[in-house]
């Protein structure tokens, strides 16, 4: 009956989003008088997750899986549930956890609600709150089925602590041929980068940058602030920046705590695929732009003087709060 | 090779998202509608494998006679022959379930749908076409070439993109980089008559049951009036970046 979450990992490490699921876990757990269960897939140190809440850990080590591939790992997470008599699966929103869980839900003949935000509005009817229409809206949703898998959104819940001692088990579900008919060629990632998808603040230009050459600014402050870089459609498909900077609509999403947009003007687009931030500081030369409606805090000016000197600002702030 | 472009008909971006009858319901009054983006990048592709393969692209919907003129739209960008499911879709299973009918049924080879809608943005339909079918299934792809049966697919992961190979059949969930937007097509008046003749054949529903439903809708709290400030006192707003929104 215990609450089933997939701990995300990579290259061993659990990713950060493993502990919010955890933490969510033990909120949810506790509404419902059970415990959290969390399945592992070639982690480390599973040990990490009992700071979180996690009572018991389905540890699965098996060298076939060191390449995600959605469907096998939709079906030892479909596995894992079965064993355990789960009736709630949790699972986040990386792209891998957006990838794989349909196959689960399926797989489980569970209701699936994805884009989720904050705790069950209710546990009986069982009633969660979604992101929809690009955030613009929330949609309540009822799930029906006896089982259910939710998918936690982005940077939604937070991470807290919350200490257990989880128990290990090995775990060894059984997989098929035809959970590997998708065979990984190559990965294309940039080593020790930090990722849009991982970091907590991005910092993102636009076309007031004026050109490539001077994106310069946008990673002094970036690096200042611990951030990733990103950057508006149009400086994309003018090929200032690659296509994998891009975040809008059609771009990368960004659910960040803090997004600092530099000479993007906010068209509605774009906003789109930004408004899951928390914070939104917005420096534009034009106090018409439409950015500065949704933004929280505002700078109007020119960035070729305002960035830098906020980025030593930054970096003051830095050093004497280290 | 037979291929299968899911079409969602969703709100254009720049409406205004308004909900009647008790905010159960997307009141759709004067809400331009258009072709999903992701599905619109999958179609193009889909029309490029028709040009330079030999394929034949059918475009699907599952909704009300009201989104048959976004599938005419679909036609007119180059599809050869259009469905629409007489359905109201409830949710991502009820509209995977009515999929996979058609894609038993017709015997497609590919079927590109979008990673998401950017309606609901549930992400949820791709994936759950293929747990029905049994097809493989490529998420997030950016990236797409058949040869024969077999296939080259990029998928875009956090931080990068990685290289898969797999084959026929396969369900794909598309998004930008299937094609770049450089590359989708306004239709044309020569593409737009050409779709007024050809097939739009509408299919009956078959029995299925949602798993969820929507109770109702709420909108976002009011935001507060942005907090501005000039290059002069930029202290004051590093320091509301760390007392007030506690960012850094």
């Amino acid at each position: 009956m215990s609450i089933l979450i997939y701990a995300e990992s990579s290259e061993g490490k659990f990713k950060k989003v493993a502990f919010e699921l955890a933490s969510y876990g033990k909120k949810v757990a506790e509404s419902l008088g059970t415990t959290v269960t969390a399945v592992t897939v070639n982690a480390a140190n599973v040990s990490e997750l009992s700071k979180y809440g996690v009572d018991k850990v389905l540890k699965v080590t098996n060298d076939k899986l060191s390449a995600f591939n959605a469907k096998a790992y939709a079906d030892v997470i479909k596995q894992a549930a079965q064993k355990e008599g789960t009736k709630l699966v949790l699972l986040s929103s990386t792209t891998d956890s957006l990838y794989l869980a349909p196959l689960v839900a399926v797989g489980l003949n569970a209701g699936y609600a994805s884009n989720v935000v904050g705790l069950p509005v209710s546990t009986s009817p069982f009633q969660v709150k979604r992101n929809a229409f690009s955030m613009k809206a929330f949609n309540i949703t009822e799930i029906a089925t006896d089982v259910k898998v939710l998918g936690l959104a982005k940077n939604s819940y937070g991470v807290f602590e919350s200490a257990s001692s989880a128990s290990e088990e090995d775990f060894a579900p059984s997989l098929n041929d035809a959970d590997f008919n998708i065979k990984t060629e190559s990965i294309d990632k940039t080593a020790g980068k930090l990722t849009i998808a991982d970091a907590e603040v991005v910092v993102s230009g636009g076309r007031g940058l004026k050109g490539p050459e001077n994106w310069g600014l946008i990673e002094n402050l970036a690096s200042a602030l611990g951030a990733a870089t990103a950057c508006s459609k149009p400086v994309s498909d003018l090929g200032w920046r690659p296509h994998s900077e891009h975040v809008g609509q059609t771009g990368k999403p960004v659910a960040t705590n803090l997004y600092v947009a530099v000479g993007i003007s906010g068209a509605i687009q774009h906003i789109a695929g930004i408004n899951a931030s928390k914070v939104k500081l917005v420096i534009n030369a034009d106090p018409e732009a439409p950015f500065f409606k949704v933004a929280d805090y505002g700078v109007v000016g020119d960035a070729f003087e305002i960035v830098p000197k906020l980025t030593e600002k930054i970096k003051e702030f830095k050093a004497n709060n280290a | 090779m037979k291929i299968l472009v899911c079409i969602s008909h969703v709100p254009d971006t720049t409406s205004k998202i308004n909900f009647t009858n008790g905010d159960a319901d997307f009141d759709s009054n004067g809400v331009q509608f258009v072709i999903n983006p992701n599905d619109e990048f999958g179609l193009t592709r889909a029309v490029w494998f028709q040009e330079q393969q030999g394929a034949n692209v059918t475009v699907v919907n599952v909704g009300g006679p009201e989104t048959e003129a976004t599938l005419r739209k679909a036609l007119a960008i180059g599809a050869n022959e259009a469905i629409r499911v007489n359905a109201t879709p409830t949710d991502g299973l009820s509209v995977a379930k009515q999929l996979a009918e058609i894609v038993k049924t017709g015997g497609y080879d590919l079927v590109i749908c979008g990673k998401e809608s950017l309606d609901y943005n549930g992400g949820m339909v791709p994936g759950m076409l293929a747990a029905l079918t049994g097809a493989n299934f490529v998420n997030s792809c950016i990236g797409l070439t058949v040869d024969g049966t077999n296939v080259k697919a990029t998928r875009e992961i956090d931080g990068g993109k990685e290289t898969l190979s797999t084959s026929l059949p396969l369900i794909v969930g598309g998004q930008k980089g299937l094609v770049e937007e450089k590359d989708l097509r306004i239709p044309n008046m020569r593409g737009i008559m050409t779709a007024r003749t050809k097939a739009l054949q509408v299919l009956e529903a078959v029995g299925s049951e949602a798993n969820t439903k929507t109770v109702k809708f709420e909108k976002p709290a009011p935001k507060s009036a942005v907090k501005m400030f000039t290059v002069d006192n930029l202290d004051e707003l590093v320091s509301a970046l760390h007392n007030e929104a506690k960012v850094i």
